[in-house]
C-alpha cells in the first residue's frame, strides 16, 4: 500500500461560558440565570475538551477552532482557548437565543458548526457546569448526523479514515472506532489542561472573532431561545443542604468517638453495609 | 393516548438494578395517569426469565428488540431503532436511567423525536389537572433543584438519577405481556465500531452502584494510606472514592473521582475521611443519604453538611473503625 500524506485534521470544539462559583442567581420568573454578577469563565470541563484537541493537531496538523453561543461578554471565554493555543473562534450570540434549552442550543450551535463549513471532528466537553445536563454534545450529533462517543477518557489511535477512543462507563472502558467526522465527548481522564501562554494572550487579543447572529445562520426562528425550547423551567429551590448532624471531638480518645459513630450507624441500620 | 416507558439497561444478559428503579418511578406515573407501564429492552440474548423480570418489577408490557448487532451500546444505531418505535406507538413519557448510556441515548433521541428531555431526575409527578409531567432535577453543582415541564412536545423525556428510589417488590403474581420487536437492518447500520470493553482496567471502580462508599482526600497523605480504606471498605462491603486532589496526586485512579468534574454518586452511606468539603467536592454527594466526616480540622466545610462528624485524626479513627466492625462482624457469626 502506498504511504499518503494524512490530510490535516480540522477540529471544531463548541465551549460554554459558564459563572465561576456555584453562587449563580435565577430569574425566578423565567427560570433563567442571571448571568450579571459572578466572574465568567471557560466550563472547566471543556477545558479538557480544548486540551485533547490541541494534542490531536500537534500530532497530525490542522487546525482547532471553538465555538461558543452565549452573551456578547462570551467572547472572553473565546479568547481564553485561543490563548491556550486554538487556532480561532466563533461567537453565537444574538438575543433570540437567550434562554435556549439544550434542544434549541444544539440545534443553534449545529448551524453555526455547519457555517463554519462541518469539521473532521468535534470534541465537547462532558457538561457545563451549571445547567449540568451532559445533553448538548449528544443533541449536536444527532443535528449533524455525525457518530458519538461520549465520557471519551483515551484517544488510542486516530487517522484520516477514523478514530479510536475508549469510553468509561459502569462496566469498563468500552472501546469503539468511529468513522469521521465524528463527535467525541470528553472526560477529566483525557488529558492535563496546559495553562495559556504569554504569546497566546497576546495572540487572542489580535485574533478576530466573528460574531455569527440568527439571520446569519439557517434558522427556524421557530426553534430559537426561550420560546423555541420544548422544555420550561417551572420553579427553582434550594435544597436543604444542613443536616443538623452529631459531632464528637477525639480529643485522644478514638475509642470513644468510633463508639459514638457506630452506635449511630446502627440506628441507621447502616452497620450491616447497608445491605437490604 | 398516554402510555409511560422506561428504557430498560442490562449487561451481558443481565438487567441491571436502574431497570428497576425506572419501573418504580413508572409505576407510580402511570397509576397515577391511569395507563399503562412499558419497558423497553434493546439487546441480545436477554432470556425470557430475565425479560418476566421487568413484569414481575411492575411493567405491564415489555417490548424487547433483539439483534445479535445492537448487544453493545452504540448510541447510532439504538437511538434509530427507538425512534421508529416512538413513532409507532406514540408514548406520554420515556424515561431512562441517567447512567453513560441513558445520558447518551436520550438527548440525541429527543432531537430525533423534537422532545424535550429534563436530565438526571431526582422527583417525579403528573401535575394536577393537566397531566404534565412535572420533572425536578438538582444542578448548578446541586446547588438549586429545578422543577421542569415540557407542556407542548410529546413525548416528554427525562433521564432519572440511578440510586434516587427503591424497586418495587418482586411481584411473581403480575401478569404483562412481552412483545418482540424485530429491528430494522437500515437501523442497525452504524458508523461506529464496538472492539470491546476492557474490564481488566487495574483500579476500576462502578462508584455510582455503590451502596456504601469510603472516601479518601489530600489528608490520606500519600498512596499506600488508601490501604486504611480499603481495610474499612471491606468491614462495610464498600467501594472506595477519592477527591480531585487525591487523584491528581495519583494516589488512586480517575474512576474513583467524587464531584463535579468526577462521579455524582447516592450511596446510602458516604463517609469522606481527610476531605475538606469543597463546593465542587460536594456537588458529587449531595444525595447521599448519611454523610459521615473524619476530619481533625473542626472548621473543615464536610463537617458541617455531614450527619454526623468527627473532629479527629483519621489515623486514629479510621483504623479503629476497621477493628471495631470487624469485631462485630466477629460477634455475629
Ligand atoms: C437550572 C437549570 C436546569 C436546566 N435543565 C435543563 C434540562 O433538564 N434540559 C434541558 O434541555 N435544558 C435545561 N436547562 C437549559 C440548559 O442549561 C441550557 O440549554 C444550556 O445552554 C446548555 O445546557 P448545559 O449547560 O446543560 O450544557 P451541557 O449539555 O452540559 O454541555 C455539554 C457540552 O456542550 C457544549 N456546550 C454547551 N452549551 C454550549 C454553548 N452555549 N456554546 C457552545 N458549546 C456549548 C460544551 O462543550 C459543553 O461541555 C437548564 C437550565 C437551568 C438554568
Ligand atoms: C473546576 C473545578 C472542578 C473540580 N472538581 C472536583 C471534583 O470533581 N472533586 C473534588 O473532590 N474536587 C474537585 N475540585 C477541587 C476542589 O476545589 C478541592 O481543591 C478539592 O476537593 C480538595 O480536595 P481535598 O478535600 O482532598 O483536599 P483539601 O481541601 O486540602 O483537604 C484536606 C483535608 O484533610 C484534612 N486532614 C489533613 N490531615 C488529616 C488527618 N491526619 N486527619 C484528619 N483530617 C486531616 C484537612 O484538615 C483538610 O480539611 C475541583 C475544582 C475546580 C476548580
Amino acid at each position: 500500500m502506498l504511504a499518503y500524506q494524512e490530510k490535516p485534521v480540522k477540529i471544531i470544539v463548541p465551549i460554554k461560558q459558564v459563572p465561576e462559583t456555584g453562587n449563580v442567581k435565577m430569574d425566578p420568573q423565567t427560570g433563567t440565570m442571571i448571568r450579571s454578577g459572578a466572574a465568567a469563565v471557560v466550563n472547566p470541563l471543556d477545558l479538557y475538551a480544548i486540551e485533547a484537541a490541541l494534542r490531536l493537531r500537534e500530532r497530525h496538523g490542522g487546525s482547532v477552532t471553538v465555538v461558543s453561543m452565549g452573551p456578547p461578554a462570551a467572547i472572553k471565554a473565546i479568547r481564553e482557548a485561543i490563548a491556550m493555543g486554538c487556532d480561532g473562534g466563533v461567537l453565537v450570540s444574538d438575543r433570540k437565543f437567550a434562554g435556549s434549552d439544550t434542544w434549541a442550543t444544539s440545534y443553534t450551535l449545529a448551524a453555526a458548526i455547519r457555517w463554519m463549513g462541518g469539521s473532521d471532528l468535534i470534541v465537547a466537553g462532558e457538561r457545563a457546569t451549571d445547567g449540568d445536563t451532559a445533553q448538548v454534545g449528544p443533541g449536536l450529533a444527532a443535528w449533524l448526523d455525525v457518530p458519538l462517543a461520549t465520557y471519551v477518557a483515551h484517544i488510542t489511535h486516530a487517522s484520516e479514515a477514523g478514530i479510536s477512543v475508549e469510553r468509561l462507563t459502569e462496566e469498563g472502558y468500552q472501546q469503539v472506532e468511529l468513522a469521521l467526522p465524528a463527535l467525541l465527548t470528553v472526560v477529566k481522564e483525557i488529558a492535563t489542561v496546559r495553562l495559556p501562554t504569554l504569546r497566546g494572550k497576546k495572540r487572542a487579543r489580535q485574533t478576530e472573532v466573528p460574531l455569527l447572529t440568527a439571520a446569519d445562520l439557517d434558522l427556524d426562528g421557530a426553534r430559537l431561545g426561550l420560546k423555541g425550547s420544548p422544555t420550561k423551567v417551572v420553579k427553582i429551590a434550594r435544597p436543604k443542604v444542613a443536616r443538623g448532624g452529631e459531632r464528637v471531638a477525639v480529643n485522644g480518645d478514638p475509642a470513644a468517638a468510633v463508639d459514638a459513630l457506630i452506635a449511630f450507624l446502627e440506628q441507621r441500620q447502616l452497620v450491616t453495609g447497608g445491605r437490604q | 393516548m398516554s402510555f409511560i416507558w422506561t428504557i430498560a439497561e442490562q449487561h451481558d444478559g443481565e438487567l441491571k438494578a436502574v431497570s428497576f428503579e425506572l419501573l418504580a418511578r413508572g409505576r407510580a406515573l402511570a397509576d397515577a395517569l391511569d395507563t399503562r407501564l412499558a419497558s423497553v429492552l434493546i439487546g441480545a440474548e436477554v432470556s425470557e426469565a430475565q425479560l418476566q423480570e421487568l413484569v414481575v418489577r411492575g411493567a405491564d408490557e415489555v417490548y424487547y428488540i433483539e439483534d445479535r448487532r445492537l448487544a453493545e451500546f452504540v448510541c447510532e444505531s439504538w437511538s434509530n431503532t427507538l425512534a421508529t418505535l416512538v413513532r409507532q406507538y406514540q408514548p406520554a413519557v420515556i424515561l431512562a436511567a441517567a447512567t453513560s448510556t441513558g445520558r447518551t441515548l436520550m438527548p440525541h433521541l429527543a432531537v430525533k423525536l423534537n422532545a424535550g428531555l429534563t436530565a438526571d431526575c431526582t422527583e417525579l409527578a403528573i401535575e394536577a389537572g393537566t397531566d404534565n409531567l412535572l420533572q425536578t432535577r438538582p444542578a448548578i453543582g446541586g446547588n438549586i433543584m429545578a422543577t421542569i415541564k415540557t407542556p407542548d412536545n410529546r413525548p416528554q423525556m427525562a433521564t432519572v438519577r440511578p440510586r434516587s428510589t427503591v424497586p418495587l417488590p418482586r411481584d411473581p403474581q403480575r401478569a404483562g405481556k412481552i412483545i418482540r420487536v424485530p429491528a430494522d437492518e437500515a437501523e442497525v447500520e452504524t458508523r461506529v465500531r464496538v472492539l470491546g470493553c476492557r474490564t481488566d482496567a487495574e483500579d476500576f471502580v462502578n462508584l455510582e452502584e455503590a451502596e456504601v462508599v469510603v472516601a479518601g482526600g489530600k489528608g490520606m497523605k500519600r498512596a499506600e494510606n488508601f490501604a486504611l480504606l480499603r481495610d474499612l471498605a471491606a468491614q462495610l462491603d464498600a467501594m472506595v472514592g477519592a477527591s480531585r486532589d487525591a487523584v491528581d496526586r495519583g494516589w488512586i485512579g480517575y474512576p474513583h473521582q467524587i464531584g463535579l468534574s468526577g462521579k455524582t454518586i447516592s450511596p446510602k452511606l458516604y463517609i469522606g475521611a481527610g476531605i475538606s468539603g469543597s463546593i465542587q467536592h460536594l456537588a458529587g454527594i449531595k444525595t447521599a443519604e448519611t454523610i459521615v466526616s473524619v476530619n481533625r480540622d473542626p472548621d473543615a466545610p464536610l463537617h458541617s453538611i455531614a450527619d454526623f462528624a468527627i473532629v479527629g485524626d483519621l489515623f486514629e479513627v479510621v483504623p479503629e473503625l476497621t477493628r471495631r466492625l470487624k469485631a462485630l462482624k466477629a460477634a455475629e457469626t
